[in-house]
């Protein structure tokens, strides 16, 4: 019964998914608004509906309903229930649920959203975030059914379907395989619903900019309205990326954060054509320029997050074969030819009447910087592409596979991310409009002064890794310059309210929330650049078997491996722990545990290390195998990762900053229209 | 797409068919350091995206006593990734080499680059008028009223 009522529920959200696209569009071209409220009251349904969807999965995944497909694959009786309800994301036909899930609550907060002035926008917004419910939702109906139950046909075939086939009998297994083991870890748990929160919440910048497109609005309007949708997205999905980063490092067992994985990639790719995109609307905003670029990016943007979604969802990364064999793959494929060919389509109609309202004065002006930082983001965003792409390329024109792996990658992107660095050190002292060298250097000498101390300090210190030398200054650059603007921002309001100084700081940043949250982000971008530069130029590592009692050793560190222990667990692990004694320059600093867990179940292992972890390092220990029997050797891999665990406190300024950003502030900036709204039909 | 028994058997069967005696012949046993530093530059068909020296699973760790084996032999870094090509395909390096359609990783990045320089310098001349000319200079503009505010303030301080 729970399945029935699930299904239904999911096929009338699809039904009225459609129906509000088809009432919406109907309704801004009859020029009906009653048509448009009913579309938008479809739009508020489908949440509770997709809700009750979702509710009946998680009711089966609980109660261990393994006669369910779905449940039978990501559940098992030794699971503790919270992992049972997390299984909602953890297998592809429920992940694809939560998905719609998210879709039809972000639709719905935005229909819920006062739509006085923007009463032309809203049946487009309501056409573009139906199509894209629809279009995942009959993904789940058609395709990925998580309601279909397992059943016996008559000659004893395992077949599986919603409805029972002829001569068929329910097929009960007395317990399921359980969720992936490496999902069984509390950042992976709450990874995945922040990278879709981050996918979805870019669908509503998205259906605004394609309403404005549609309804013909020239001004800056979508791009307010969506501002603080942009940054909630653009904060998910940075979320996402840390909490992705930081499982791989607890997790996977490979001394490392990021392995330019193409999943990883996947959600790396949307949130750099949406970090390119927050800066460039800066600039439509002040100067009214960049507007087709804006729209492109949005555009890019939302192909991006099907695209990343695509990548995770259809088998194409496994094999270019898999992908053509599975239904789900060839329907993203469509979906994202039909929508950019309809966005880019209906932008190049709207060409004309998108020109800038000015021009660029100063090759060294703000928003000439800000053009400069958007073709870095989108260069690195091609290369990441190219790299994800090409392997399938190659198996699909050569039948050879590749590897594209993470050297490939840092090769190319290093240099653009150190540009990046630069810029972010530049660009806040530069003007808006005119601006001149003179202007720039008489701004910029103060803390370009002062960051030559970092070069100096690490060549006297004896660093002569040029990459880092470099990587540091620029990242002590930015941390000049940006400490630089809050100081004179501060001292000026010191001096003229006679504020104190971290009180002036405290509402400096209240009254531009905006512009100083963007320079918090800049720290923590400083502070991450520390922890990567750390561990990608100076990580040191080395691996010994040892019997009991002797030592290995890495740079000031001496491990003794002091034995090992086996024993299984409640949950269906068969755990070797290892016991090992750490000595700091000859001085006794703790024990590690490093372990291996194997999945008996899933017939998985589990590398989990054992981390001493300080400010200024990371010693991070794997067990990579053991005698068995006598339990007297192991093998011990060791990594010493500098610095890396100012990624992490990176990451935290970085959401601190963005939360800042984003904080919600009462709307008083004018709709602005630089151009009439007859202009329109000069692009026609 | 190979499947993981056949690269497994395949491993073994590697594993297993070199000769014992050649091993013990060398004096010095490779370090696993010194094997750990070649697997990192090569990944087994099975294991998508890990790379052979950190891979848990037992194809890679037979993988890894190959490559021990073969530094026992004297073979250097080259031979032994021609090696698994060989027996493997390009797919066990960790970028691909370059030759046929290959070419494009290599050369498709500056491409961009260069052709995305190209439209940057054409836009922005395209929307670049002459500077005005002001008779001093400016700081960074404010983006909202009390901003405005505060660069006068910033200006009259010189």
């Amino acid at each position: 019964m729970t399945e029935e009522i699930g299904y239904t529920a999911l096929v009338m959200a699809f039904l009225l998914a459609l129906y509000g696209a088809g009432a919406a569009a109907f309704g801004a071209k009859r020029q009906r608004p009653e048509l448009v409220e009913s579309a938008r009251r479809a739009m508020l349904l489908s949440w509770p509906l997709i809700s009750v969807a979702a509710l009946a999965i998680i009711v089966l995944l609980v109660s261990g309903r393994y006669d369910v497909e779905y449940v039978a694959k990501v559940t098992s009786s030794t699971m503790p229930p919270y992992l049972k309800v997390t299984a909602l994301w953890g297998g592809q036909a429920g992940s694809l649920v939560f998905w719609s899930w998210l879709m039809a609550a972000f639709a719905s907060a935005a229909g819920l959203r006062r739509w006085d002035r923007d009463r032309d926008l809203l049946p487009w917004v309501i056409v573009v975030t139906m199509v894209t419910l629809a279009f995942f939702l009959s993904l789940v109906i058609f395709v990925e059914n998580p309601f279909r139950r397992l059943w016996l046909d008559p000659v004893g075939n395992t077949v599986t379907a919603f409805l029972r086939p002829a001569g068929a009998r329910p097929l009960v297994p007395s317990d399921g395989q359980g969720l992936n083991p490496l999902l069984r870890h509390p950042g992976m748990i709450i990874h995945p619903p922040m990278l879709y929160l981050g996918f979805v919440s870019f669908v509503i910048p998205y259906a605004f900019a394609i309403a404005a497109l549609v309804s013909r609005r020239t001004d800056d309007r979508w791009i307010r309205v969506t501002r603080r949708w942009t940054l909630v997205a653009w904060l998910f999905l940075s979320l996402g990326l840390l909490l992705g980063g930081r499982w791989a490092y607890d997790v996977l067992g490979w001394g490392g954060y990021w392995g330019w994985d193409p999943v990883e990639i996947a959600a790396f790719m949307p949130w750099l054509s949406g970090t390119a995109f927050l800066h460039s609307v800066m600039v439509q905003e002040k100067k009214g320029m960049l507007k087709h670029w804006n729209v492109l990016l949005i555009i890019l943007t939302y192909a991006l997050v099907i695209f990343g979604t695509f990548l995770t969802r259809s088998g194409v990364l496994s094999s270019v074969h898999a992908f053509a064999q599975s239904a789900i793959g060839p329907m993203f494929f469509a979906f994202i030819g039909i929508t950019s060919i309809v966005s880019v389509r209906l932008l190049l109609d709207r060409w004309g009447a998108l020109r800038g309202e000015n021009q660029l004065n100063s090759l060294i002006s703000r928003e000439s910087l800000f053009l400069l930082n958007n073709f870095l983001f989108i260069i690195i965003l091609a290369v990441c592409f190219l790299g994800v792409i090409f392997p399938l390329a190659s198996e699909l024109f050569t039948g050879q596979t590749v590897t594209v792996g993470p050297e490939w990658y840092e090769r190319i992107t290093g240099p653009l991310f150190a540009g990046l660095l630069l810029l972010m050190g530049v660009a806040p002292l530069s003007a808006y409009g005119s601006s001149s060298w003179r202007l720039l250097g008489r701004q910029l000498w103060v803390p370009g002064a002062l960051s030559l101390v970092v070069p100096a300090g690490l060549l006297l210190a004896g660093v002569r890794n040029w990459a880092a030398v470099l990587g540091y200054s620029l990242a002590g650059l930015v941390a000049l310059v940006t400490l630089y603007e809050f100081w004179r921002g501060a001292l000026a309001r010191h001096r003229r309210h006679g504020e104190s100084v971290p009180l002036a700081l405290v509402r400096l940043a209240g009254r531009n929330r905006r512009r100083y949250g963007g320079y918090i982000i800049h720290l923590g971008v400083v502070l991450m650049a520390l922890g990567i530069i750390g561990i990608e130029l100076f990580q040191t590592e080395t691996q010994g078997t040892l019997a009991r009692g002797e030592q290995l050793s890495l740079g000031q560190h001496v491990l003794v491996f002091e034995g090992l222990t086996q024993f299984g667990t409640p949950d269906g692990r068969e755990v070797s722990r290892a016991e090992v004694s750490v000595y700091k320059d000859g001085r006794f600093v703790g024990r590690l545990f490093p372990r291996q867990d194997f999945y008996v179940a899933a017939n998985q292992p589990m590398t989990i290390p054992g981390v001493r972890s300080t400010l200024e390092e990371d010693l991070y220990l794997l067990l990579v195998g053991w005698e068995p029997i006598a339990q007297q050797g192991a093998t011990f891999k060791v990594f010493h990762n500098p610095l890396v665990n100012f990624v992490w406190l990176g990451g935290l300024v970085f959401i601190l900053g963005t939360l800042v950003a984003a904080w919600p502030d009462r709307e008083t900036a004018p709709v602005r229209r630089r151009v009439p709204a007859g202009a329109w039909a000069s692009g026609d | 797409m190979r499947q993981p028994i056949a690269a497994l058997l395949l491993a073994g069967f590697l594993a297993a068919s070199e000769p014992p005696a050649l091993v013990s012949a060398q004096a010095e046993e490779p370090t696993e350091d010194e094997v750990n530093a070649i697997a990192k530059g090569l990944y087994c068909p099975v294991c998508e995206n890990v790379p052979l020296d950190v891979c848990p699973t037992l194809a890679c760790k037979q993988w890894r006593e190959t490559i021990r084996e073969k530094l026992a032999l004297g073979w250097n870094q080259e031979q032994i990734e021609q090696y698994f090509v060989e027996q493997y395909g390009d797919r066990v390096l960790a970028a691909p080499p370059a030759h046929g359609l290959n070419w494009a990783v290599y050369l498709i990045p500056p491409a961009v680059f260069l052709a995305g320089a190209a439209v940057l310098v054409g836009a922005m001349r395209a929307w670049r008028r002459p500077p005005v000319d002001h008779g001093m200079s400016q700081p960074a503009a404010a983006e909202d009223p009390y901003l405005d505010r505060l660069e006068e303030e910033l200006r009259a301080r010189g």
